[in-house]
């Protein structure tokens, strides 16, 4: 389903991934894990289309296709979805108006026809009531004043709606406690799906107790250093990140 | 080559107003042609404003002056059909319809009115209401510092009259259209517009100006109102004159005890539109509320001037401008606030934010305050910024295309003052008129 590719790419001029590979195939769920400034929220930002990530060499298939060619709306209409680290406000505009728009602009271009706005709310809630949140989240404007744990529970929130192909989690776990992480990885291990790849980018362990990976690579100075199965994130942390990065080196 | 010295700006217009004149004081009352002369000779001796006028110097007005405009252009022909897609989408209530300032009858639809309550042309008001009109005209905005409202003064002849008794209880908003419809020659009008609340009335007026053409007019406008203990007026002003048009529009307000002027202007039109406010909070505890959402884009200038004056104490005022700016349009924001010695209490809260779409449009901001009381609260403040790169992307990512994108991002900048709007089918009109103009055909 995705096929990276000897990929460099860099930010403000500094080369931050530095010749990553990795394969995922359809049902599979991958995580990657590395310490601080390995790469990894720039891998993700990569995946997304996000302005100011320039990829200097290697390439992106997704589905067979150039990924990178893709605008930021393109590739989440070809089903990409990224859960955002730190989810962004936006004063003004309300969930529900947000998912809305997202949602049809995805089926417009799938080739769906547009919900109306009681079709839309139907749907909504039986997705909300499926992952255990309350509606008053959909009245308020986007993660404004949201907690940490209402952030993340409203990026799976989003991709529940949007039923992606291939998720990106980057650092889904961070800022929760461990109530919010259950409600979150119930979340996400409900998405699981045989036609479903994800990726999950986190720095700690404790997030593969609860949303076990097929694989697990450990990313350091820009590069997979390891590749294993689960029980590599459990050497990983005993051990730390240190010798993987002087392998890296 | 000998070259004529260049006359001085504006004596054209003096030219025409004594052409004018004999017509327009035919069968006036002396008082009426005094004021009428007194405007004329206020602006003789002020001209035009230029830039090194202290309330005018961010707002370019050479392409106003140098107009040529009529003054006594030809009614223009206008289709009742039209105004179908024009209005917004209610059933006609009260509502007079002005077509290059001039009221036309049958365009206008007043139903029976309560006793108490007056709605009347000015041409009318000065016929069958002329101790009303004479009582309040140049009370609430003189003509001495206002050089348009003196040119408007010199030249005026229709407007709207809206006088409501204390005790009346109030009735469905009332609202004012205003077309402005160019001719051969580009037409200027001057309405002038008396609002009259007795104690305790509430009411709103609904002003929507439209261009029906391409072309240029000027409309100088000046809107003077009194309001009565504890009454309360919501003016709500849409402002989608033409491309070429200019929009010269100054508004007077007095308020007595207790008293509300609730004021939103909604500014998408016009080559230069100027919408200046001067509100007196004269009596105690009397307050307002000055709002204002506008667009701007390729060389628009939209300018909004404020200044509240707080005489009395325990007066509150609460201002919020915000403004999109695009290609090389320029947004001014001007506001004082002054409080009087005997102002104690006084709460004055002013706020202008932009959002600049291009490197190329601009914004100038001047607050201004002038506190002579002690126990005061005031505070004033300014931003302006750029859509937030993030924000897009974050919406982008979800699969919304950018163009929408920006349109949300737009729309919720604009949305804190659009919401305060309370009348619903205002509302949709607003909403339409940011959607469209995000997406110029």
């Amino acid at each position: 389903m995705l096929e990276i590719k000897d990929l460099h790419a860099t930010v403000d001029g500094k080369e931050i991934l530095r010749g990553l590979s990795l394969s995922i195939k359809a049902g599979e769920v991958h995580a990657i894990m590395g310490p601080n400034g390995s790469g990894k929220s720039t891998l993700s930002y990569v995946l997304a289309g996000r302005e100011g990530y320039e990829v200097t060499k290697g390439e992106v298939l997704y589905k067979g296709k150039n990924l990178l060619a893709l605008a930021p709306e393109e590739r989440a209409a070809e089903g990409v979805f990224l859960a955002f680290q730190y989810p962004v406000e936006i004063p003004g505009v309300s969930n529900t108006t947000f998912l809305k728009h997202a949602l049809n602009s995805v089926r417009q271009h799938r080739g769906e026809s547009e919900l109306d706005a009681m079709q839309f709310l139907k749907l909504l809630r039986e997705t909300m009531k499926k992952l255990g949140m309350s509606e008053d989240m959909l009245k308020r404007n986007v993660n404004v004043g949201f907690s940490g744990g209402e952030k993340k529970r409203n990026e799976i929130l989003q991709m529940a709606v949007l039923k992606p192909i291939f998720a990106v989690l980057d650092e889904t776990d961070s800022g929760l406690d461990i109530d919010a992480l259950k409600v979150v990885a119930d979340g996400v291990n409900s998405l699981r799906a045989p036609d479903r790849a994800m990726l999950l980018i986190t720095h700690y362990q404790r997030l593969l107790d609860y949303i076990v990976p097929d694989h697990v690579h450990v990313l350091a100075k820009g590069r997979i250093v390891r590749s294993g199965d689960k029980s590599l994130a459990l050497e990983l942390e005993q051990r730390g990140y240190a010798e993987f990065a002087q392998e890296a080196a | 080559m000998n070259v004529a010295a260049k006359a001085p700006a504006g004596s054209a217009y003096l030219d025409r107003y004594a052409a004018a004149r004999a017509r327009l004081d035919a069968g006036a009352q002396p008082w009426l042609a005094g004021w009428r002369r007194a405007g004329a000779e206020s602006f003789r001796s002020s001209g035009f404003p230029t830039i090194k006028s202290e309330a005018w110097r961010f707002t370019p007005l050479h392409a106003l002056i140098d107009g040529d405009f009529s003054v006594d252009a030809p009614a223009a022909p206008f289709e009742q059909a039209r105004l179908k897609g024009i209005t917004f989408g209610r059933e006609a209530g009260n509502r007079l319809v002005f077509v290059n300032g001039r009221l036309r009858d049958e365009l206008s639809s007043v139903r029976q009115l309560s006793p108490g309550i007056e709605l009347l042309s000015f041409a009318e008001a000065l016929k069958s209401r002329p101790q009303l009109v004479e009582s309040h005209l140049g009370k609430a905005l003189g003509l001495v510092n206002h050089p348009f409202a003196a040119l408007n003064a010199a030249f005026a002849a229709d407007g709207y009259v809206l006088h409501i008794a204390a005790g009346t209880k109030s009735e469905a908003p009332i609202e004012i259209l205003w077309i402005g419809s160019g001719a051969e020659k580009p037409p200027v009008y001057h309405p002038r517009n008396l609002v009259i609340l007795g104690r305790g009335v509430h009411a709103t007026i609904i002003e929507h100006h439209v261009g029906l053409c391409i072309g240029s007019y000027f409309s100088d406008s000046v809107t003077e109102i009194a309001l009565g203990e504890d009454a309360l007026l919501r003016h709500c002003k849409v402002q989608e004159e033409s491309r070429e048009a200019f929009h010269i529009a100054a508004t007077g307000a007095h308020l007595a005890e207790g008293a509300h002027y609730d004021s939103f202007v909604f500014s998408i039109g016009a080559r230069l539109a100027r919408n200046e406010i001067h509100v007196a909070l004269g009596g105690r505890r009397s307050n307002c509320r000055l709002n204002g959402a506008y667009l701007g884009r390729g060389e628009q200038v939209i300018d909004h001037t404020t200044f509240i004056d707080h005489i009395s104490p325990e007066t509150t005022s609460k201002e919020l401008y915000k403004g999109v700016l695009d290609g090389r349009a320029r947004g001014v924001f001007q506001g004082k606030i002054t409080v009087r010695p005997n102002a104690q209490k006084a709460d004055g809260q002013q706020m202008n934010r932009a959002l600049l779409l291009s490197d190329k449009a601009e914004i100038n901001s001047k607050p201004e305050l002038e506190i002579s009381a002690d126990d005061v609260k005031c505070s004033h403040g300014a931003t302006a910024g750029e859509l937030d790169d993030l924000s897009l992307f974050y919406l982008r990512s979800r699969g919304i295309p950018e163009d929408e994108a920006r349109r949300l991002l737009v729309e919720a900048f604009l949305n804190e003052v659009i919401d305060a709007v309370a009348l619903a089918g205002m509302r949709l009109t607003l909403e339409h008129n940011i959607a469209r103009w995000m997406a110029p055909a």
